[in-house]
This record gives structure tokens, C-alpha cells and sequence, in this order.
């Protein structure tokens, strides 16, 4: 990067945080399709490639169907790849998306989260990443730049675990984090060489043992295969927070694993968001505190494996939740709200929840957005008892609408 | 090896005795394909000049070559299609039906 | 040139690479497969999509590849055959080959932007396509590659339409026109030309590409044991071409010699039983055409 500030700290864009952390992961195949607002990620590792700093073979695929394909054969014969994709890309490499991780191929992923087609818009929200929850893949949602990169080096240690072999999706709100240049701290080869370990996997073929690969079953095996799969993802939220805690000890940074809590310990109203907009919610808590309103925040990390438990730890005593959702599941609500709602029901008390779908195809959310999201919050405890109230609210709507 | 062998396999009891995801050993092979036949090859050594077509030829590999230039068949493997015999230029090879073969 | 010992059904290894699988008696597809896995050898590394061959060779816990394989998505042949290769160069393993094993739906329907962009990259791969002229695994629907007047599952043949009311797609040419490193078309009815075709794709430091008409005794309603005669007769009555794409240059490797066997060839399967002499007249005049153009440009 030309924007050096010092030997370690540099001014760049996540895009450019999410290339950096690649590029000290030392992957040995990246194979990807260009689309907005991942392109700069591709870019810039094409460059590395180009000017030698990264040792990888770069693959121009045809398409993200490609990519995701590459990258598996890749995998397959025991390399380490890494892809990167958003939002309609993300849908068209559906189908190696479950093959990736029905096949065990711990391929990492950046996607740019943005918006769905119809009607078209290269802006961000959760809808693409989300609609990939079932996939088989470990989703983490970062905050800031430098969590993109970090996260981008533990995610090879993570799914590369014995016990994983798992894919990962890094996911970064688009714009927002993609675009937005920020201070990030990029660790020393030397030491991420120590924290990664070279990719080993039995789950290759071999010139000595010959495999057979991506088989198929019959209903008398296949069950056995999903649970394998599922007890895995499980299996990986150990992985992660001891991954989460050796990175801490090696570079001075870790994110809590699963989850982040802010001034959750005393809160009355907690607000529950995956990503970027956690920022924003960080400073309407802290002008919510100074005006004696006791409210926390749950930055959901990872969606899959889903913090259930750390979940009903840090919001047992809360007088009411909100999920803020940049996404939604028409004909229902938002998908991290019913996620956060099956984890909740099995609290021995019922809270009161509201789920606040915001942020759709990149409409701002300010500090005031959130703040009135903890007012209604507060209000559907007063009132809410008796009177019913909306489960589901929208926030910043640009128009009134019924109902 | 020169070719996948019948393994004696045992049915896994706990999850664990699966491979880790849908990779396996290659050339695992559990059972034969005999029961497909209602006609089996027979190969009339006299008259076969070991020129090899059938065994070119054959899409299950159940043709062998043997030590004194002839062939052999793998009847376990072999699915009785009659290509051998319908290709072989010296008619050294008849397809008999399997109760009568026995 | 390097004088390279051919491989023939004497010299060939004994070693069988594709072995045990559940493929249908008289099946040409795993005959091109089993072929090509001989010429090839054991440090070969092999994609097969969603088909015939992944179908019948990759049943848990009957594996019959003995060399490493692996079932790629439907539409993915060729870029998985891409990653498999930039895998193995990173890792130092170069002298391998990365082959792929798809049908004919598998390669110029669905198949068909990843192969043309595996091309496109110049990746060192071989791809074979053993084309059974429609989707067998599936039970006989058409497929890009499926002639005209054949009687499918998609494509019947009734009161209003003899079957497929389209021609073949053009899928050696349209290779061929990313200026492959290496093309050629085969016949399991003529195996040596096949093998012969084999050795110099595995030479081939670019990509290559091998089309291989596969007689598919199931889905043509033809008996087994004739699975081998009819693939020569296709190729004999010119149905079927032997060629080759090298060098920027396409070649005819055997002229058309028993034009008038086409009626009765037709006939013999029941995929084509149906055809009324209009019909056959449409496929004779295809072919023709076909044929003059051939000869005119690369003969």
C-alpha cells in the first residue's frame, strides 16, 4: 500500500485491510470474478501477484460459479484458497457454496454485503450473506477495517482446524466498510507465520493415498454425512474463541469470539446488530448512558455456528431487546431477529423483542435512527404490557405506510 | 495393484467411523457385478491369436491378458454385453447362457 | 519431433484405472473413460460432473477410480479442473495431469462457459467429452448435442414431430475456435485413432480437448454387443468425423467411405426407428453439407 503512515500502521479502505490480510495468510490459489464492491479486493491482490510480495497463482475465472469451483478443485488437491464475492455473485455461486462445505473444503471467502436484485443497487445490506445462512459456511460480520483484516488471517486457522474443515465467509458491509478508509495495524509476517500453520488437511488427494472425492450416498449414509457437517460447525465455537484468545495473546488484538457485549452487564434495553452499524450504535449507547438511560448492545460476529448460548448470557436480565436486521424475510421478519428469538425461547422469562429492519440497499442509519430504537424499546416495556404493539418496525422509512 | 480390489467392508457403528466428508479411499471397491449377466463369454483357446481387440475393447476391464498370449476373463466384473464376441475377428469368443455355462 | 512409442492394445499397462463401476453392459462412455485412464496413468488427477460416469463410479462406499477423482459441480467441470491444476503447480506437484470427464450436456450445455474459460486461461488440462447424444443419467432427455430426428424422453417422436428438430451443436469447432492448444474428435468404434489422440493430448502443454462419440446402448435402444460396430458405423457413414484441431490448423483424419450405409445405420436404433424418408433426407442433406464444407476447408 502507498499510504504508509509507519512501519505497521497504514491508511487504507477494508477492501484493502481484507488484501493485506490475505496476502500474510499466504494462500496458494485465489480465484475470483470482479463485482461491486469487491473489486478492489481482487485488484489489489492481482497486483501483489503481479509485483511477487504474494506467491499465489491468481485464476480469472469466468464467473463466481467458476470461482467457488476453482477454488474447491483447488482445495481439493490440498491448497489454500481464498475467493471473494458479493451480493448477486454471492447467489450464483449457491450451488459451491454447499458443495464447499458438504465437501469439507476450508476455502475463505470475503463477500461485500449489498443489496439484491430486483431492483438493482450496488449498496449495502445483509440480504446476499443471509440468504446463505443455510449454506454450511461460517459467517463472521466485522466492524471496522482492521477486524476485516484480522479476521481475514484467523478465518484460515479457523477453518483449517482438524475439527472444522469448514469454509468461512468474512462479510463486510459494502461501502461502508469496503470503501472507507481507515488506521489499520497490519501484523508481521514472522508472526502471523507462527499463528498460521501451514495447510494440512486429510481431506485431499495424494499421489501416495488416491482419493475419491465428492461422492455420493445413499439414504442409508447420507444423514450420518449432514450430522457430521453440523457437529463440525458446533465444534468450530471452541475453535473460535481459542483462536480469538491466541490471536489476543500474539498481536494484542481479540473480538470476544462469538460475540461482542457493550455495557451489557447493568442494561434495561439491549440492542442486538451484526456489522458495520455497530459503530454507529456504540455512540447512541454512550449518549444514551450520559443521559442515565441504561442501554447495552450485542454486536452479533458470527450468524453460523450461531451464539446461542453467549446470547442468553450476556441478555438474561434485560428488560426488553431490539434486533436491528439489514435484511428481511418477506413474509415474515428479519432472519437475524428469528434467529436471536429461537435462542431467547428457551430463557425461563419471556422478553420483550422488537425486531427494527433498517439499512435496506444502503439507507443511511444515524445516531438519532438508533437512539429512537431504544425510545421504542422503552415504551413497549411501559405501555406493551397491556397493549399490543409492532413486532416488526421499519426504520427510516422515506414515506409513510399503513399498518 | 492393477486393479481396485473387493474390500471386506464393515458397516460404520458410530459417527466417527466416516470418512470426514465424502472422501474415501480410491479403488474401494464392496461388491461384483456378475448378477448383471444372462450370457457369459467363453473363450476358445485354440482359436484365440492373442490379438487383444476384446480386450481393447471391453468397458469393464474384465478382460485380462495372460502369460501365454491369450486372454482371460474376470467374471466377476464381466457384465455379459458380448462386445468381445461381436468384435472378435477370429471368432474365438461365444456368448452362452449363463444356466447352460454352468 | 520426438518419436513417441504408440500405445496399442499389446503395450498398454495392465493396470485398469476405472474398475467395478456400475455402468450399463455395453456402456461406450466408460469404455472412453477406462481408455483414456490407461493412456493417462496414475498420477492423474480427474473432475467428473453430475453424469453417467460420476453417477456409476462414486457410489459410498464402491469407489472405482484408483487414481484420485473427484465429482465436480454440473456446470464447474472446467474450472475445477483449473483450481485442481493451480493447486498442484503451487504445490509442486507439475508433472500430473488434470483431466475431466464429462458428458454431452454436461460440456456444451451447462458445462460450457467453464470449459471456455479454462481454455481461454490456456490451462495445461485434458478434457474429455464422451458425448451419448443426450442425458442418459437422467433418462434420455435432450441435449445440445443431441441430432436431429432423435426420438428423447424431451424430445418424442409423434404425430406432429419426428424427435429433436434441431442438428447437433457444432462443439469441435466452437472449441477449436478459442484456438485451443490441442482438439480432436474419436469414436470408441475406432479405439486406436482414440488412443493415438490420448497420447498427444497428454503431451499437449496447453489445453486440450478430446470429443468422443459414445454409443449408449440404453438410451439408443441398440443391443449391447453392438455398442463398439455401430460407433465405426457412424463414423463410416459419415455421422460422425475423425478430426483434429493443432497448430492453428484443423485436419480430417478419415474421409467419409460408406455414405450409403446412413438409411440403415439410422434404423438399427431405436432412438431413429421412427424416421420417415423426409426425415432421413433432412439428415442425409446435413450431412452432406457438413461434409463438402469439411473437405473444402480442411481436407
Amino acid at each position: 500500500m502507498k499510504t504508509q503512515m509507519s512501519k505497521q500502521k497504514v491508511f487504507i479502505s477494508g477492501d484493502e485491510a481484507v488484501a493485506l490480510g490475505v496476502r500474510l495468510a499466504r494462500p496458494h490459489v485465489i480465484s475470483a470474478y470482479p463485482i461491486t464492491p469487491q473489486t478492489i479486493v481482487v485488484e489489489r491482490l492481482s497486483e501483489m501477484v503481479e509485483d511477487g510480495s504474494l506467491k499465489a497463482r491468481y485464476i480469472h475465472v469466468e464467473s463466481e460459479h467458476s470461482a467457488m469451483s476453482a477454488a474447491m478443485g483447488a482445495s481439493a488437491v490440498g491448497a489454500r484458497a481464498f475467493t471473494a464475492t458479493s451480493s448477486q455473485g454471492l447467489l450464483y455461486m449457491a450451488e459451491g457454496m454447499h458443495y464447499a462445505s458438504g465437501g469439507r473444503m476450508p476455502i475463505v471467502m470475503m463477500n461485500a454485503n449489498r443489496s439484491l436484485a430486483l431492483p438493482w443497487s450496488i449498496f449495502g445490506d445483509h440480504r446476499d450473506s443471509l440468504s446463505m445462512l443455510d449454506s454450511g459456511w461460517i459467517q463472521v460480520y466485522v466492524e471496522d477495517a482492521q477486524e476485516a483484516l484480522d479476521m481475514t488471517i484467523q478465518a484460515f486457522r479457523i477453518a483449517e482446524d482438524a475439527a472444522v474443515l469448514t469454509p468461512f465467509m468474512i462479510n463486510l458491509d459494502g461501502f461502508i466498510l469496503t470503501h472507507t478508509y481507515e488506521i489499520v495495524d497490519i501484523p508481521d509476517q514472522s508472526k502471523v507465520d507462527s499463528f498460521l500453520p501451514v495447510f494440512k488437511t486429510p481431506n485431499k488427494m495424494s499421489l501416495e493415498k488416491p482419493k475419491s472425492m465428492g461422492f455420493s450416498t445413499s439414504p442409508a449414509d447420507n444423514m450420518e454425512f449432514k450430522y457430521q457437517q453440523h457437529k463440525a460447525m458446533l465444534d468450530a465455537k471452541d475453535i473460535i474463541h481459542s483462536v480469538d484468545n491466541k490471536f489476543g495473546e500474539i498481536f494484542g488484538r481479540s473480538y470476544g469470539g462469538m460475540l461482542d457485549s457493550y455495557y451489557c452487564e447493568d442494561a434495561d434495553y439491549v440492542l442486538v446488530t451484526a456489522g458495520s452499524v455497530t459503530g454507529t450504535a456504540r455512540i447512541a449507547v454512550d449518549n444514551l448512558r450520559s443521559r442515565g438511560i441504561k442501554a447495552g448492545l450485542i454486536k452479533l460476529r458470527y450468524l453460523r455456528p450461531f451464539p446461542d448460548e453467549e446470547l442468553r448470557a450476556a441478555a438474561g436480565d434485560v428488560k426488553a431487546i431490539g434486533v436491528l436486521d439489514k435484511d428481511i424475510s418477506f413474509g415474515y421478519e428479519g432472519t437475524i431477529f428469528t434467529n436471536v428469538n429461537s435462542a431467547l425461547a428457551h430463557l425461563s422469562i419471556r422478553h420483550v423483542s422488537i425486531n427494527f429492519i433498517a439499512g435496506l440497499g444502503g439507507r443511511d442509519i444515524s445516531i438519532k435512527d438508533i437512539e429512537g430504537i431504544y425510545q421504542d424499546l422503552e415504551e413497549a416495556v411501559t405501555v406493551g404490557k397491556d397493549k399490543s404493539f409492532a413486532k416488526v418496525r421499519y426504520v427510516n422509512m422515506g414515506v409513510e405506510i399503513d399498518g | 495393484m492393477l486393479k481396485p480390489e473387493i474390500k471386506n467392508y464393515v458397516t460404520p457403528k458410530h459417527i466417527r467411523d466416516y470418512p470426514t466428508g465424502p472422501s474415501f479411499e480410491a479403488g474401494h471397491l464392496v461388491s461384483i457385478n456378475a448378477g448383471w449377466r444372462t450370457f457369459k463369454p467363453v473363450v476358445d483357446i485354440n482359436v484365440c491369436t492373442g490379438c487383444y481387440q476384446c480386450y481393447l475393447l471391453c468397458s469393464d476391464g474384465a478382460i485380462s491378458k495372460t502369460d501365454n498370449k491369450k486372454i482371460e476373463f474376470d467374471y466377476s466384473f464381466c457384465k455379459g454385453c458380448g462386445v468381445c464376441a461381436h468384435e472378435c475377428s477370429f471368432n474365438a469368443i461365444s456368448m452362452v447362457k449363463e444356466e447352460l455355462a454352468k | 519431433m520426438v518419436d513417441i512409442k504408440k500405445i496399442t492394445a499389446k503395450n498398454m499397462t495392465d493396470k485398469e484405472f476405472f474398475f467395478g463401476h456400475k455402468a450399463c453392459a455395453g456402456c461406450g462412455g466408460s469404455l472412453a473413460v477406462r481408455l483414456a485412464m490407461k493412456v493417462f496413468g496414475e498420477k492423474t488427477f480427474a473432475a467428473l460432473p453430475a453424469g453417467c460416469m460420476s453417477a456409476v463410479g462414486f457410489i459410498f462406499p464402491q469407489m472405482a477410480f484408483l487414481n484420485n477423482a473427484i465429482i465436480s459441480t454440473f456446470p464447474g467441470t472446467g474450472s475445477m479442473l483449473s483450481g485442481m491444476r493451480a493447486g498442484l503447480d503451487a504445490l509442486g506437484f507439475h508433472d500430473t495431469h488434470v483431466v475431466g470427464f464429462a458428458g454431452d450436456g454436461g460440456t456444451a450445455d451447462i458445462g460450457l462457459q467453464a470449459l471456455s474459460g479454462a481454455i481461454d486461461r490456456r490451462d495445461r488440462i485434458i478434457y474429455i467429452c464422451y458425448d451419448n447424444e443426450a442425458y442418459m443419467n437422467t433418462g434420455v432427455q435432450k441435449s445440445g448435442l443431441t441430432p436431429y430426428g432423435t426420438k428423447t424422453t424431451t424430445s418424442p417422436a409423434g404425430k406432429n414431430l419426428s424427435g429433436a428438430v434441431t442438428h447437433k451443436k457444432n462443439l469441435f469447432e466452437i472449441i477449436a475456435a478459442h484456438d485451443i492448444a490441442y482438439a480432436a474428435t474419436a469414436s470408441v468404434g475406432y479405439p486406436q485413432d482414440y488412443l493415438n489422440k490420448l497420447s498427444k493430448a497428454a503431451r499437449v502443454k496447453g489445453t486440450s480437448y478430446i470429443h468422443i462419440y459414445a454409443t449408449c446402448p440404453t438410451g439408443w435402444g441398440i443391443s449391447t454387443e453392438t455398442s463398439v460396430s455401430l460407433a465405426k458405423e457412424a463414423v463410416d457413414c459419415g455421422l460422425w468425423y475423425l478430426a483434429e484441431y493443432e497448430n492453428s490448423t484443423f485436419k480430417i483424419n478419415r474421409k467419409l467411405t460408406k455414405p450409403e450405409l446412413l438409411k440403415e445405420h439410422l434404423l438399427k436404433q431405436g432412438r431413429f426407428k421412427h424416421l420417415k424418408d423426409e426425415d432421413i433426407k433432412v439428415i442425409e442433406s446435413e450431412r452432406d453439407r457438413k461434409w463438402a464444407q469439411m473437405m473444402e476447408k480442411w481436407g
